[in-house]
């Protein structure tokens, strides 16, 4: 499904992934860890397209396809989504009208019939009992005054809507407290499937009690510089992230 | 003691016959507006008023004066139909009115609707104060220029007490003509004491044409009386438009304008209202979506004249491509209008790096106890929120046009006919 090799990157001149090479296999739900500046988020932006990062190494294939070639709105199509670590604030822009025009417009670039309103409420309605939010947050704009977990499940619940092939979640648990948290785990479990892969992108091993990864990475330094099952995040959690540092890089190495 | 040659716009607008109405004091006034139109010229941009928008490129254009075949031109309804508009209408095709097209028929009790020039063959002596006014100042060639040549334009009354809940609709159609053509319209709008009145002013047209058409409006409010305008403003692409507004608020009469400025090439809309009686209140909404080279200028200017006065004005300007918005939202509060409340906000958005928004708060106050603000933005478009858009697989394109319309969509959240509001809201994504 997905294959990162040797990617490097770029921002603002400053390289912050340095031969990052991870592949995913379709329903496997891979984690992210690592400290902060490790390149963490980097990783998200550069996998869905934000400008100002710019690959100077490497190949991401998706689905056969080379994924660095497409504009943002391509990925999307083609089934890539970001939960974002910062929701956007959109004022005037209604979350309904929003997501309609989001899946149509993915259908529509993938040759597939647009939704009519009442086909998509239907849709909207199904999902909002899998998510378990209220209806109201439909009626507003897109997390115009939304709280912290409302904006983390809107974009669970827009996820629900769009039914990605792959999954990345940005930091989704940052700032959540504990009933939020499991909330927004609760909503991710119910879209796993075998066809449905997942990079669950985090700080702490936290959110991970509740989605259970199939494998744990370590990024830092812009690489990965170890992988495990589940165990190794609880490694972490009980050595922090100075035990890899020593536990990996070779002596002497600087950043 | 030699003049210089008129440039060729205004030696071909002087070309014309005067409009004969055989009303002496007004055709001595139109004459006297000519002379005064031939002598001054066209304004240029070291007038204050005129400093963002140059005329000489218009000024080196020829007009033709009137069209000859208005009357017959084919037009298709639809060029000007709008939903939840479908009350009372006057149709004007080129500056010719145009009785099969509009709907005076049945007019509700209370409302006078009619063409100017029908009302001054019917009785003149009430419009001679009201058309002879006239407050001199420089750069007001185009006030001078409407006042000799305007021969018709609307007569609109409202009797006081009376409710006119449908929308009266005034249409102002540009069609492609044998050559380019300047056509003037004069309207007079009174609402009584206590009288109501929602109004639509609609400019279309389409087709390749470079017509000039220019309004001089005198709309005054008896105390008491309620206004709810639209304006909607999308002429054709390659037109002119040039208007003047003057709206008088008596005691405790209220005024609601929603303005969208789209079409056109070169725009221009001088809005002065007088807040001339005690608790009259003015609120302005509107848009300017310049592109394309469109030049689209607004002057707002708001006396508050009067005790208690109130005075909202939101704007927003969105130019795109090599488009040039102007807006002047002027606000004077006058020695003793104390009490007076008055806020203009103008927030615009540059799509492109070759278009120019240039905007000028500004706020004169000699009275006591009054609130005031005023401010102007000027940015881009929010990266963020275009990359969250198009993150979730809206092609950019059709993301900045989201975005551009919720910018502006607010300007017409408080407009009560909610078919009209979304037909408009739709037409701000673009």
């Amino acid at each position: 499904m997905l294959k990162i090799e040797n990617l490097h990157a770029r921002v603002a001149g400053k390289e912050i992934l340095k031969g990052l090479t991870l592949t995913v296999n379709p329903g496997e739900v891979h984690a992210i860890m690592g400290p902060n500046g490790a390149g963490k988020s980097t990783l998200g932006n550069v996998l869905s397209g934000r400008e100002g990062y710019e690959v100077t190494a490497g190949s991401v294939i998706y689905d056969g396809i080379d994924l660095l070639a497409l504009e943002p709105e391509a990925r999307a199509a083609a089934g890539v989504f970001l939960a974002f670590q910062y929701p956007v604030e959109i004022p005037g822009v209604n979350n309904t009208y929003f997501l309609r025009a989001a899946l149509n417009a993915q259908r529509k670039a993938r040759g597939e019939q647009e939704l009519d309103s009442m086909q998509f409420l239907k849709l909207v309605r199904e999902k909002l009992k899998v998510m378990q939010i209220s209806d109201e947050l439909l009626h507003r704009a897109v997390n115009e005054g939304f709280s912290g977990g409302e904006k983390k499940r809107n974009e669970i619940f827009q996820m629900a809507v769009l039914e990605p092939k792959l999954a990345i979640l940005d930091e989704t648990d940052s700032g959540l407290d504990i009933d939020a948290l499991k909330q927004v785990a609760q909503g991710v479990n119910a879209l796993r499937s075998p066809a449905r892969s997942f990079l669950v992108i985090t700080h702490y091993q936290r959110l991970l009690d509740y989605i259970e990864p199939d494998f744990v990475h370590v990024l830092a330094g812009g690489r990965i510089v170890e992988s495990g099952d589940k165990t190794l995040a609880l490694k972490l959690e009980e050595h922090g992230y100075a035990w890899v540092r020593e536990h990996s890089e070779p002596a002497g190495a600087t950043a | 003691m030699s003049q210089p040659a008129p440039v060729p716009f205004v030696a071909s607008l002087l070309d014309a016959p005067l409009p004969a109405s055989g009303i002496t004091w007004l055709d001595a006034l139109r004459r006297e507006h000519r002379a005064a139109f031939a002598a001054a010229g066209l304004p240029d941009t070291r007038m204050e008023a005129w400093k963002y928008t140059a005329l000489r490129a218009l000024g080196q254009r020829r007009y033709a004066n009137g069209d000859a075949q208005a009357a017959t031109r084919a037009i298709d309804p639809a060029a000007f139909a709008l939903p939840g508009v479908d009350g009372p209408r006057l149709v004007f095709v080129n500056g010719v009115f145009r009785a099969d097209l509009s709907a005076l028929d049945a007019l509700p009790t209370g409302l006078t609707l009619q063409p100017l020039a029908q009302a001054l063959q019917q009785d003149a002596g009430p419009l001679r104060f009201v058309l002879s006014r006239h407050e001199p100042e420089q750069g007001d060639a185009f006030v001078r220029l409407n006042a000799a040549l305007a021969a018709d334009g609307v007569m609109l009354k409202v009797a006081a007490g009376a409710k006119i809940a449908a929308p009266v609709h005034l249409v102002f159609l540009g069609t492609p003509a044998e050559a380019e053509l300047a056509w003037h319209l004069r309207h007079v709008i009174e609402l009584g004491e206590g009288a109501e009145l929602a109004l639509v002013e609609h400019h279309a047209g389409g087709g390749e044409q470079q017509h000039l058409g220019t309004t001089v409006s005198d709309t005054v409010l008896r105390d008491g009386a309620v206004l709810r305008h639209v304006l909607f403003q999308q002429a054709a692409a390659g037109s002119s438009l040039i208007r003047r507004s003057r709206l008088q608020l008596g005691a405790r009469a209220k005024a609601v304008l929603h303005v969208l400025e789209l079409g056109g090439s070169l725009v221009r809309h001088d809005l002065r209202a007088e807040l001339a009686g005690n608790g009259a209140r003015l609120d302005t909404r509107g848009v300017f979506m310049p592109r394309g080279r469109q030049h689209i200028d607004t002057q707002l200017a708001i006396r508050h004249q009067a005790l208690d006065t109130a005075s909202e004005s939101v704007w927003r300007g969105v130019a795109d491509q090599r488009g040039r918005g102007v807006f002047r939202g002027a606000i004077l509060v006058a020695p003793g209008a104390d009490g007076s409340d008055a806020s203009l906000s103008n927030k615009n958005l540059l799509l492109s790096g070759q278009a120019e928004i240039d905007t000028k708060p500004e706020l004169e106050i000699y009275a006591d106890e009054v609130k005031a603000a005023h401010g102007a933005t000027v940015g881009q478009l929010d990266e963020r929120s275009l990359f969250y858009l198009r993150s979730r697989g809206i092609p950019q394109a059709e993301a900045r046009a989201l975005l551009t319309a919720a910018f502006c969509r607010a300007m017409l959240d408080d407009l009560p006919n909610a078919a009209l509001r979304e037909h408009l809201a739709a037409r701000l994504a673009v």
